[in-house]
């Protein structure tokens, strides 16, 4: 293998590749074969599959959702990922997008646009507001960019609100534009090339297209010399300068990317939605853009794609208890797969926990005769019945239990070596107890805290995220 | 002269930085700037590049008056930095730091690596090494190499043998000599004065924002206020 003369460091890349070991190894070898293109590919294909496998409208919603969220991180990773430029404003370009959209393609202001022409407008002009607000922020870094974007989040969403009675000197009232509160409703359908896309399902590939034209693009893009100087301007701003690298206009190209890209999945958005409402575009869907591009791994194409579909997948499945409830364990046994070595030390606190769990189920029966089973659901449910102690009063005490977690989680990250895996059986049965007897019946609280949970165990455990690339200290 | 600094004047704020320095470097010529910490060395560097601009007094390149000039256009004719600390992109591989010193220049870049994988063997080897997880030595290669893509007329150099170990920083003189003698100016800033020395042709010695001395390279290695100042002995 080693050939003699050749930097040992050279000959080295290719053992390293060869370097998997275990049952997974031939595996992990045939897939880092298959190139990234056909991977892609592939995966869209079973994607494209989705409506025909499925007739619930439901399923494909969701799937509309996850591909608008893939089209926002995709962009938003231009922003953040490439160029690192931390834009708290990106949610804006949606919106505007989507606003300017829903005025062009409505009786809001009487214009009915034909949809080839206003998709051209909107990224046209989402594109334009990158640009311009990237001007002031050129010279402003880190922090300071984040807090100005910030407040141009915010302004886009009073005006919104406020934009309903706008008085123009030459108008004889005031005018109504966005529709304060009630938004913009009765908007047109999207109509390319004679084509009326009126179903979800109709939406499910128009967006699919969009998503792969946007991937490839952007595939391309990043391996073209504008996203390694993105990278170089990432990495460390003062050298680009010093290299000659045109730093403000790659900003800004990367503002209006990011804004076009937005603007674009906005007015898809107002289409498939059939109206806009300020509510749309709060801090919370911004956070969950940038929850996905952080999970995936922010600079890594795929790792971004990854992270959307999971954000946008996982609340809807978590509405299902039982659902919830596999991605709940599934989770806390993920975390302690990836925090705990040696593998006896996983494999007895596990076995700690499981006997706890009896031991307190068994001691408890005796006091609570009339206990009710836990919430219903199928085989793992009956098999949690067994485990988990359910008082006859679960709301007050699973309550008094949550309070109680929280100050022992905070404890177990604070305690070091056996002391740790001795209080931690307690904690994880605790946990358990909280989430059968109150978090299983309170979705939408359960929804943030499971999705706050994957974040956080994620970030510990792969602080690159899922497929970022780590890190490179110069020491 | 290919560069020529007359009474520049540069301030960070208020803080009155260089102070009517004057100096000049002609073609290929290799010339080294000394001067203890905080004696203004970065600085000067900086105004030539166009990192920070005078308050006063002109930078003139090869003819051209570019005092006012954007660092890319200041690049474009002929200038380019190996910065203090190096300053890789280091989760970029070697290739791609390259790369990037080319930047401003349009067309095949072939030819650039080329001379630079002939100046250096070693990055021929390791191209696709990402620049972080080089050695020090390595990583001064790769600085080097980056700056040589725009195939500049002036080298300007922040000191080269910071953090090296001795044998390593006499490699990096000798790839400063290499540089010149293939025919590119340089303008090297040393604390090590007598290494530095050894290979310049001129030297400026700079003492708090002014030019306190200058001469032949041989001339000041034998000045005895420097000696005292700089080469300890
Ligand atoms: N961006 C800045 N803002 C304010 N003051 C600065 C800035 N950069 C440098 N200075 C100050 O200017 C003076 C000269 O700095 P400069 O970096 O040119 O010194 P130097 O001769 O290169 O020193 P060293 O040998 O330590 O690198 C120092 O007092 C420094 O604190
Ligand atoms: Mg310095």
């Amino acid at each position: 293998m080693t050939k003699i003369g050749t930097d040992e460091w050279v000959a080295q890349v290719g053992e390293r590749t060869e370097a998997y070991r275990g049952l997974t190894a031939p595996v992990r070898r045939t897939w880092d074969g298959i190139p990234l293109g056909w991977r892609f590919a592939a995966a869209m294909l079973l994607v494209a599959l989705l409506p025909v496998a499925t007739d619930s409208s439901y399923v494909v919603r969701v799937g509309v959702n996850a591909f608008l969220f893939g089209l926002l991180a995709l962009g938003l990773n231009v922003v953040v990922g490439y160029a690192g430029l931390l834009d708290l404003g990106y949610i804006a370009f949606y919106g505007f997008g989507a606003y300017t959209y829903a005025l062009l393609s409505s009786d809001q202001i009487g214009v009915h646009l034909p949809a080839e022409l206003t998709l051209i407008v909107v990224v046209a002009l989402t594109a334009g507001l990158g640009y311009v607000l990237g001007l002031p922020s050129r010279r402003l870094l880190g922090d300071y960019l984040a807090i100005v974007t910030l407040f141009f989040g915010q302004v886009f969403v009073q005006l919104a609100i406020h934009l309903d009675r706008l008085s123009l000197p030459w108008a004889d009232g005031p005018v109504n534009v966005t529709g304060g509160p009630n938004g913009i409703v009765g908007i047109d359908p999207i109509r390319l090339v004679g084509v009326t896309f009126s179903s979800v399902t109709d939406y499910f590939y128009l967006l699919l297209v969009a998503f792969v034209a946007l991937a490839v693009g952007l595939h391309r893009l990043t391996a073209s010399r504008t996203g390694r100087a993105w990278r170089a301007l990432r990495e460390d701003p003062l050298a680009a300068e010093q290299m000659g690298l045109p730093v403000n206009r790659l900003k800004l190209l990367a503002f209006a990317v990011g804004g076009a890209v937005a603007g674009f999945a906005g007015a898809v958005f107002a289409a498939v939605q059939v109206g806009v409402f300020p509510q749309n575009f709060e801090t919370l869907l911004l956070i969950m853009i940038y929850a996905a591009v952080i999970l995936g791994g922010a600079g890594s194409l795929p790792g971004v794609a990854i992270g959307a579909a999971v954000i946008a997948v996982f609340p809807e499945v978590l509405r299902t208890p039982d659902y919830a409830r596999l991605i709940f364990y599934g989770v806390v046994l993920g975390g302690l797969v990836a925090l705990l070595r040696p593998w006896s030390r996983l494999a007895a606190v596990l076995a700690g926990t499981v006997v706890l769990g009896f031991v307190v189920r068994f001691a408890t029966a005796a006091a609570w005769p009339d206990a009710a089973a836990v919430a219903p659901g199928g085989l793992v449910a009956r098999a949690l019945g067994a485990w988990v102690a359910t008082p006859p009063n679960a709301t007050t005490v699973g309550n008094v239990a949550f309070v109680l977690l929280v100050p022992a989680v905070l404890a177990v990250t604070r305690l070091r070596g056996p002391a740790r895996t001795w209080a931690l059986p307690t904690v994880l049965y605790l946990a358990a107890f909280v989430w059968e007897t109150r978090l299983v019946a309170e979705p939408s609280v359960t929804r943030q805290l499971v999705l706050g949970a994957i974040l956080v165990v994620m970030m510990t455990a792969r602080p690159q995220g899922l497929l970022g690339t780590p890190r490179v200290e110069m020491l | 002269m290919l560069l020529a600094l007359k009474d520049v004047n540069t301030y960070y704020g208020q803080i009155h930085i260089l102070q009517g320095v004057s100096l000049d470097v002609a073609e290929g010529e290799l010339v080294c700037l000394l001067g203890g910490n905080a004696s203004g060395k970065s600085t000067t560097l900086k105004t030539i590049l166009g990192l920070v601009a005078p308050r006063s007094g002109s930078v003139v390149f090869d003819g051209e008056d570019v005092t006012r000039a954007s660092t890319s256009r200041r690049i474009e004719r002929g200038m380019a930095i190996v910065p203090e600390n190096r300053r890789l992109f280091s989760p970029m591989t070697v290739t791609e730091n390259l790369e990037m010193g080319a930047y401003r220049r349009s067309g095949d870049l072939r030819a650039a690596f080329e001379r630079v994988y002939d100046l250096f063997p070693l990055l021929a080897d390791r191209r696709s090494q990402l620049a972080g997880t080089m050695s020090g030595g390595e990583q001064q290669m790769v600085a080097v190499g980056r700056a040589l893509m725009s195939e500049p007329r002036l080298l300007l150099m922040d000191e080269p043998s910071m953090g090296l170990a001795p044998i390593l920083v006499e490699r990096s003189f000798e790839i400063i000599q290499a540089v010149h003698e293939a025919g590119v100016a340089v303008l090297v800033v040393e604390q090590n004065a007598n290494m530095a020395l050894s290979v310049a042709d001129r030297g400026y010695v700079l003492q708090t924002g002014r030019i306190a001395l200058t001469d032949r390279a041989d001339a000041l290695r034998e000045n005895d206020d420097l000696r005292k100042a700089y080469l300890g002995r």
